[in-house]
């Protein structure tokens, strides 16, 4: 059964260029900025009242890293315990060291099926490994059927969000891409779609039951997998993943390694922690979980596939291992200043955001420019930290990041700079000298503004320069309270520079 | 004025100016000097200080800044407390420290950081911790907004100690800043390296500010200030920023 020419692919993020200049694009695009800031702030502030009504939140959030920690510190036994028990329940485990591995053993399967088309339920792991794209490949189509998913795969888009890949889009937007492009893979949109939001959905889900009806083969990922059961999990909000979950006769299943948790006990706090974190829901709708195959009930043959894919790269590294606890719940995108001001695409990777900031390089390494620049796309806030349900530490794997980049080399003149800085830093002699070079410059330039210096463009381009005091505080200190230091070489030092008798130097320039 | 009468008198007490202040914004510093006095505290300054390395650490040189570590821990250790008018420096003293000390493998650097670092107070902490008086006896007659900055808040978890502060000063209009717990987009490094969103999450910050009709934006933080108030002046906003130190010194006899 064909329906016609393989779809066009979706753009894809290689070649990206680094998050800097990537930024400065999105930040002109004015309708997404409003879309993104709409979007997040209005999560934002949902999430925020669900986890207020929670007393023992901390508690939960330490509960859920020591599951996490728990397993990834034993991985090994527990991915062997997961595939026993998955065996048991009569699936098929297949383990894939890359994205070809996984991609392969999918494209195997789809073939054995005789099928040329598969329907797929959201899951970041098969973006990460770009499966749409190798199906397409093959002549598969594969249909997403979340319905941000769907948005963003027909609008030939890239995901801009870990939850709401399409959060970078109005309502205008959907409709326009709907009316322009269900046609072309199936169920056409109706002519008279407005942009009304049931409208909207009423159109997707037409669209969508045709190729939930039809299909043999359905692809997912999960959300956890519990070693001691063998069973996978699946929360989402909408029910077209359970209908990929149940309808086909037979499901791939493409799992990250990291995403084990050693029992049952421990999917409790998981499943208080991923809804009020992601979507500001005190429970998530649609929670589908599935062990193995079940005689007449479900799909007959159940296919999971572990994969690594750099994982066991980031397991190896004490600090950085912790970013391999993210259950993808968003709520450290929604609360970035970054991303709400550059969307997901600048990050270049299907994860954005500070989780993306952190993860990509490590997944990836930090070969590519994108991904040098990733770990410095943060001013270092800590909102991320505060609003990670499984309490990772984003600032401080960013910080280490940074090292690992500027190890490398960094940038030949940042690397040269920071040298110099720490040379004057490291002895107060040396920065009592610097500081002359300040006070100087204070000295000459009195009270008037810097609105430009050569050299400090960007700095400069929207900001006035702080104008250097007449006098440092150490040259005041010793003039205000000679003899209590107890330094008196210091002193001396200091004591040649004339400063500005007694009076208060207007630092502020004309702002006062 | 029983509350400003601190309980602790004899304690050793060292100001750390912190590289930035002492350099660009000698303000803070000395009016903090002016205060901890006004409140009895005689604060000494070792003039060997220089930096906490937190510009070197964040932009990934955590091994250059091992020698500033060390001559931290070696200058302030024999201090039962140590004040900064910083919430970035002294989150840099109390958070990174320990990493970078770890991270250079050197056991006594890191037991002598773990000694020296809890001491370590940004100025708002030690008035209402340390100190513990809310009313410092300040008078400053205007319209005042406070940014919350993200390593007060976030690192140090000062909460709400800098407004208690701000509440008990005279003559005082303190209005509430929206947004007030987003970062303004200074982040170090971050404002060089990425210019264009730092710019345009400090003119939020800025629209933000201007929107309140303060005269004046205040915290505890220089840096955060500079960034904020360089985008201020940019406009011609004519609003002044200053550091928390600076108003908390302000008297009716000695105005700032
Ligand atoms: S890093 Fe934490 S907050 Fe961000 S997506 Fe992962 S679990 Fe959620």
């Amino acid at each position: 059964m064909s329906i016609g020419p393989v779809q066009e692919t979706s753009a894809t993020f290689v070649g990206m260029p680094a998050f800097p200049e990537a930024a400065r694009e999105a930040l002109a695009n004015t309708q997404q900025r409003t879309n993104l800031r709409n979007a997040t702030h209005t999560i934002r502030a949902k999430r925020a009242s669900v986890v207020a009504e929670v007393p023992e939140w901390e508690a939960l959030r330490v509960a859920g890293a020591q599951s996490k920690d728990e397993a990834l510190h034993h991985l090994g036994d527990y991915l062997e315990h997961l595939e026993a028990s998955l065996v048991a329940n009569g699936a098929v485990v297949h383990w894939a060291r890359d994205a070809d591995e996984a991609n392969r053993i999918v494209i195997d399967i789809a073939r054995s099926k005789e099928v040329d088309e598969v329907v797929k339920v959201k899951s970041m792991a098969t973006q990460e490994i770009e499966l749409n794209e190798a199906l397409e490949a093959a002549g598969i189509n594969a249909w997403e059927t979340d319905l941000a998913e769907l948005i963003v795969q027909l609008g030939h888009d890239r995901p801009s969000h870990i939850l709401v890949p399409a959060i970078h889009r109005n309502r205008t937007e959907i409709r326009d891409i709907f009316i322009r492009e269900m046609g072309k893979v199936g169920r056409p949109a109706p002519d008279d779609l407005t942009d009304d939001p049931a409208g909207l959905a009423e159109a997707a889900r037409v669209h969508l039951r045709e190729k939930f009806l039809r299909a043999k083969v359905a692809v997912s990922g999960a959300n956890f997998a519990i070693a001691d059961t063998g069973t996978l999990v699946v929360v989402e909000s909408e029910g077209n993943g359970r209908m990929c979950l149940t309808l086909p006769e037979t499901l791939i299943s493409v799992v990250g390694i990291e995403k084990v948790l050693p029992t049952w006990e421990d999917l409790g706090p998981m499943l208080q922690l991923l809804p009020r974190s992601s979507t500001g829901e005190r429970m998530n709708p649609y929670t589908t979980m599935w062990s193995g195959v079940h005689e007449g009930d479900g799909p007959q043959e159940v296919h999971v596939i572990l994969l690594d894919n750099g994982r066991s790269h980031v397991l190896a590294d004490s600090v950085g291992r912790q970013a391999l606890r993210c259950i993808r719940c968003s709520a450290c995108l929604n609360v970035c200043p970054v991303y709400e001001r550059t969307g997901g695409h600048a990050y270049g990777s299907v994860y954005p955001g500070p989780i993306g900031a952190i993860l990509n390089p490590q997944l990836r390494g930090t070969a590519s420019e994108i991904d040098q620049s990733l770990p410095y796309a943060s001013s270092l806030c800590g909102a991320c930290f505060d609003a990670c349900p499984v309490r990772i530490n984003i600032p401080e794997l960013l910080v280490q990041l940074r090292g690992t980049v500027a190890q490398q080399g960094g940038h030949r003149a940042e690397s040269a700079a920071m040298k110099a800085a720490a040379w004057v830093l490291s002895d107060p002699k040396r920065l009592a000298v610097a500081q002359k070079g300040a006070t100087t410059a204070g000295r000459l330039i009195g009270g008037r503004t810097i609105r430009s210096v050569p050299g400090l463009g960007a700095w400069t381009d929207a900001r006035d320069l702080p104008t250097p005091p007449k006098e440092t505080f150490r040259q005041w200190w010793v003039r205000e309270h000679d003899g209590r230091d107890g330094d008196g070489q210091a002193r001396g030092r200091a004591d040649g520079i004339p400063g500005s008798e007694g009076g208060l130097p207007d630092s502020d320039g004309d702002e006062r | 004025m029983t509350a400003m009468t601190p309980r602790d008198t004899d304690l050793r007490v060292a100001l750390f100016a912190t590289c930035f202040n002492d350099t660009m914004w000698p303000e803070a510093p000395k009016a903090t000097v002016r205060l901890l006095e006004r409140l009895g505290v005689s604060v000494e300054f070792p003039m060997e200080q220089t930096c906490c390395g937190q510009m070197l650490t964040n932009t990934g040189y955590a091994g250059e800044a091992v020698p500033l570590v060390a001559r931290f821990v070696d200058v302030f250790g024999d201090y039962d407390a140590v004040v900064a008018p910083s919430g970035s420096c002294v989150g840099s003293v109390r958070e990174q420290h320990p990493m970078i000390a770890r991270l250079s493998g050197d056991p006594g650097l890191a037991s002598e950081v773990e000694r020296v670092s809890p001491k370590v107070y940004e100025l708002s902490e030690f008035l209402v911790d340390v100190l513990q008086v809310t009313d410092v006896g300040a008078f400053f007659p205007h319209r005042v907004t406070y940014h919350p900055t993200c390593h007060s808040l976030r690192m140090l978890r000062v909460g709400d100690r800098p407004l208690q502060l701000l509440r008990a000063v005279r003559g005082i209009d303190l209005v509430d800043l929206p947004g007030a717990e987003e970062c303004c987009g200074f982040g170090g490094t971050f404002a060089m390296k990425n210019a264009d969103v730092s710019v345009a999450m400090g003119t939020d910050k800025a629209q933000h500010v201007t929107d309140t009709g303060a005269e004046v934006l205040v915290a505890g933080d220089n840096s955060c200030l500079a960034h904020i108030g360089g985008i201020l002046g940019r406009q011609r906003s004519g609003i002044r920023r200053m550091h928390l130190a600076e108003i908390l010194a302000s008297t009716q006899e000695n105005p700032s």
